[in-house]
């Protein structure tokens, strides 16, 4: 066996028991709680939760853009946590990020060009600056921007072109991981479809792994393979994007897809199943199940003890105590 | 337009192949197109071109021995044809004395704000990205040292130092460094949050770069605006320390020790204060309206 | 002649500064029966906003202007009416939800007071205090929200529950017309539900007419009895809910809109999107607005704005239509 065939069977991107803790005024929040995952090389997971489920400091603690408060990440096996900080720059260049608000995560005041050229000139991964714009004028076509826009500032563009900068932009060091937060969420409808047939193209041909952030559930069905739902910083059910949506398992889960108000007339009359209640605070949540004072289906039990994440059938991980075997 | 096809990009590949310009609209030019617009920037602007360039050629327009030259017999002669401005208590032509007091108290004025300007925005940056206790340490030390009176302060630092132009620029500068700290603190805080900042440490920049790349040049704005205006701070400054005796060597002539002479005649010869009062005016008024325009042509977002 | 409730007629608005004049609505007619729901549907920059705004009055003064056109509200046309009756008839008659509910909400004001303070400025029949205070607690358990919080401020409640807030604050005067604009696009899913569910429940209780603005086809399909579909400034398409989600024929606009929207229940490998953006309102093109994007625009789409057609209660505008039986042509404004 070679080192290269064993180097394959390890996932490109693990996480274990990763936690990231902020202290506020009246406590500790709970933002991202014991999280371990794995995505296989080539991969999309999709992170799917509401506003304050932690989804994007998860996809940010990956990438140690914040510091993980415990737990470990693993690139290739390797636990980039215990990394220095010249290791952490080495890093940067294979794990990358892209923005949900194309307004402001790029610098008004730079042109289109230079926007997306920065990464390549401060890391010198070209031999020259006239390199370098070689290379973003390339990227440039990847995305989809004419080459017209290189001298451009971004605030005369539309919120699609702007995306399509930041995706330049992340590509230009060709990551082989690329955190996408919320990635279309700010766009108009037509040209998210644009956008996400973009990133998957992309993907297909530069054999990228993505960890898609999301709180629309129909696109993380169209991207994803396997996907992970999140509640108050805790992954809930984790499954295959087919197994989640044929069978979703846990309540909020449930829920959550009985929310969608869908297109079709037909189903007009069917009251949308609505949650009761808000989400309860992140800042020193209480034990047991931190979705049960908003759970139909709830026990003492779920009240009284945190349930674990456990394979209820294969590759369908759910952590609920209605499915306690 | 060609824009329903930016959605595939291959078609783009065989039309602008080689020769792509990279070079967006040279900033200078584009900043100075946008100034132009603006009608009250450019006369502030040529009022302050004017007033320097009149100042740098006072020795062609009289000799500096006109401005310092008494003669009694002349005493608060009224304006005329040969005495523009009238003369003051000594006898001393007063446009002569306003022509070479532009000298020192412009130099004043540009000299410090370049120096407060400099000073405070790299502190200022640092302290507001940095944050935390080095943050905390030093806006309290900042905030001991302005709680002293500026006036007394820049005293003491005369006293200490000794009088003279160069003397008065240091006293002045120090006392006006900490509210530009605070601005550019307070920008940079506002921009520390802004996503692409996070953007350019996902790619690997560091501190330094970040401060000098993105930070501060969209921190400009505000600075801008408080560095026009302390030009006409530190005139008046510069002013009440040779009122105190402290400042100018008198008989050397500056428009605030100008304004500050002409107290004692003020009902008996009210030009000898409105004169260089006005030019104080003129050219504070000048620099903020410059100023003014300056943050509005180079703010990119305003471009039409 | 039946009075319509609302009739919109030929109804353009153009915002003009120095430099430029933007097209924000051209030539859109729209009616509304009472007590109807009808949904505005169009990405950003079709003009559905400001077709809200026109409607309410509430143009910016210096660069908004009607520039065609009538707007005909309970058999009155609005722009004819002197500014007091106007502000009686906002708020009272026609209310409005925005869609952000951060900045809908006066930070410095109890959520009582905001809500107390729509009555006062409408007390026609002289209620006393504990009546308006009595009304405010009512209608707070309306929209769910235990009356016990009126004394809280805006920033002590969720975004869902800032959105009820507002909600409750439109409806407190009993309008005969409510426009929501995109009033759950700030909303996470499940509130997004609890949201329309309840504003679904009031309509249907208090008989409240409603213009829902949403870009999203699925709040229409659960809420609106007609749709109207805008793009670059006209209505393009227009009919009840089944023409629009069910109809033989559509705009190719509204095709394209549908086929964006991954869909739930079927997995489909690429998603066709409408290639291109939305034209410049100021240099709108000739002909069709939608021809450049249009993937069965003709020479004649380019050149000749198309016609309405018109079957039954479902119009389109679309040079396509010609020639097809069933349709009618209606001309052109």
């Amino acid at each position: 066996m070679t080192h290269e065939s064993k180097k394959s069977a390890v996932p490109l991107i693990e996480t274990r028991g990763l936690k990231k803790f902020f202290k506020v005024r009246n406590g500790l929040l709970h933002a991202v709680d014991n999280v371990s995952i794995t995505i296989p090389a080539k991969n999309t997971l999709g992170v799917v939760g509401e506003s304050g489920c932690g989804k994007s400091t998860l996809g940010r603690t990956v990438l140690r853009l914040i510091e993980p408060t415990a737990g470990q990440v693993l690139y290739e096996g390797e636990d980039i946590t215990a990394f220095d900080k010249h290791q952490m720059r080495q890093m940067r260049r294979k794990m990358q990020i892209i923005f949900q608000d194309p307004y402001s995560s790029i610098n008004p005041r730079m042109s289109v060009a230079e926007i997306i050229a920065e990464y390549m000139l401060i890391n010198h991964t070209c031999a020259s600056k006239a390199e370098a714009f070689q290379r973003t004028a390339e990227l440039m076509d990847v995305v989809g921007l004419a080459r017209r826009y290189a001298g451009v500032y971004p605030h005369e563009l539309d919120g699609g072109r702007r995306q399509r900068i930041g995706i330049a932009r992340a590509l230009s060091l060709r990551p082989k991981f690329i955190v996408c937060d919320e990635p279309v969420s700010a766009l108009d409808v037509s040209i998210q479809a644009q956008i996400l047939n973009l990133l998957m193209d992309i993907q297909d041909d530069m054999g990228l792994t993505y960890m898609f952030i999301t709180h629309d559930l129909s696109v993380v069905k169209h991207i994803s393979d396997e996907i992970i739902v999140m509640y108050l910083g805790q992954c809930v059910e984790r499954a295959t994007s087919d197994g989640l949506f044929a069978s979703p398992l846990h309540p909020y889960t449930q829920a959550l897809l009985a929310a969608i108000p869908e297109p079709d007339i037909e189903m007009r009359n069917k009251k949308i199943q609505v949650i009761r209640g808000e989400v309860t605070s992140p800042v020193n949540p209480p034990p047991g199940c931190r979705f049960a004072s908003r759970c139909e289906k709830a026990t003492d039990l779920c009240r009284a003890q945190t349930p674990e994440l456990i394979e209820h059938t294969s590759g369908h991980w759910v952590a609920c105590h209605l499915y306690d075997k | 337009m060609s824009a329903a096809y930016d959605e595939k990009p291959l078609m783009n590949l065989t039309e602008e192949k080689v020769e792509i310009s990279f070079k967006k609209e040279s900033q200078v030019k584009e900043v100075w197109r946008r100034l132009k617009k603006d009608k009250l920037a450019m006369f502030g602007l040529t009022v302050i071109a004017l007033m320097v360039v009149i100042a740098l050629c006072a020795p062609l327009i009289c000799p500096y021995d006109d401005a310092i030259k008494m003669n009694m017999r002349l005493k608060l002669a009224l304006p005329s044809a040969k005495h523009w401005f009238g003369c003051d208590g000594y006898g001393r032509d007063l446009f002569a004395r306003c022509l070479y007091g532009s000298r020192v108290s412009l130099t004043i004025g540009f000299a410090t704000s370049f120096a407060t300007l400099v000073i405070g925005s790299l502190l200022g940056a640092f302290v507001g990205y940095t944050g935390g206790k080095i943050d905390d340490l030093i806006m309290r030390s900042l905030d001991i040292f302005s709680a002293i009176p500026s006036t007394l302060f820049a005293m003491a630092v005369v006293a200490a130092l000794g009088s003279g132009i160069v003397n008065i620029c240091i006293a002045i500068s120090l006392t006006r460094i900490p509210s530009f700290v605070r601005i550019v603190r307070s920008a940079v805080l506002g921009i520390a949050d802004q996503e692409y900042i996070e953007a350019a440490r996902a790619g690997g920049s560091s501190t330094m770069h970040i401060l000098l790349r993105h930070v501060l040049p969209n921190a400009i704005g505000p600075l801008i605006v408080q560095t026009t205006a302390n030009v006409s701070m530190m005139i008046l400054s510069a002013a009440t320390l040779s009122f105190l005796g402290l400042g100018i060597n008198p008989p050397q002539p500056e428009w605030g020790a100008l304004v500050s002479e002409a107290q004692e005649f003020l009902r008996r010869r009210p030009h000898l204060l409105i004169f260089p009062g006005s030019l104080i005016c003129i050219a504070s008024f000048s620099m903020s309206v410059l100023g003014d325009g300056l943050r509005d042509a180079l703010d990119p977002r305003l471009r039409t | 002649m039946s009075e319509k409730f609302l009739q919109v007629r030929d109804l353009s608005v153009q915002y003009r500064t120095d430099l430029e004049t933007v097209y924000a609505v051209n030539h859109i007619n729209f009616e509304l029966e009472k007590g109807q729901t009808i949904g505005l549907v169009g990405e950003t920059g079709a003009g559905k906003t400001t077709t809200a705004l026109t409607l309410m009055r509430l143009l910016p003064e210096k660069t908004g202007r009607v520039t065609s056109g009538t707007v005909t509200f309970e058999g009155q046309n609005i722009y004819d009416l002197p500014d007091e009756t106007m502000h009686t008839i906002r708020g009272h008659h026609i209310a409005m939800i925005f869609q952000d509910p951060m900045t809908s909400l006066n930070p410095v004001m109890t959520v009582g007071e905001q809500i107390a303070e729509a009555l006062e400025l409408h007390n026609t029949d002289g209620k006393t205090r504990e009546q308006i205070e009595a009304r405010v607690d009512e209608v707070l358990r309306m929209v769910g929200i235990p009356p016990e919080r009126k004394t809280n401020f805006p920033h002590q409640f969720s975004g869902g529950m800032k959105q009820r807030v507002v909600i409750a604050m439109a409806l407190v005067c009993e309008p005969d017309l409510l426009i929501a604009d995109e009033p759950t696009t700030a909303l996470d899913v499940t509130i997004q539900a609890q949201v329309i569910n309840m504003i679904r429940e009031l309509r249907d209780r208090l008989g409240t007419a409603m213009i829902m603005i949403t870009h999203d086809l699925g709040i229409v399909a659960q809420t609106c009895d007609n749709v109207a579909v805008m793009y670059a400034g006209r209505i393009i398409e227009a009919g009840t809910a089944f023409d629009i989600f069910k109809g033989e024929i559509r705009h190719p606009y509204t095709v394209g809109l549908f086929s964006s929207i991954p869909n739930l229940r079927e997995k489909t490998a690429r998603l066709t999107p409408i290639p291109g953006l939305m034209p410049d309102p100021t240099q709108l093109p000739a002909g069709c607005s939608f021809a450049p994007r249009c993937p069965h625009a003709t020479e004649r789409c380019r050149t000749e704005p198309p016609s309405v057609w018109r079957s039954g209660t479902h119009v389109i505008e679309c040079h396509l239509l010609e020639g097809r039986g069933g349709w009618t042509k209606e001309g052109r404004e």
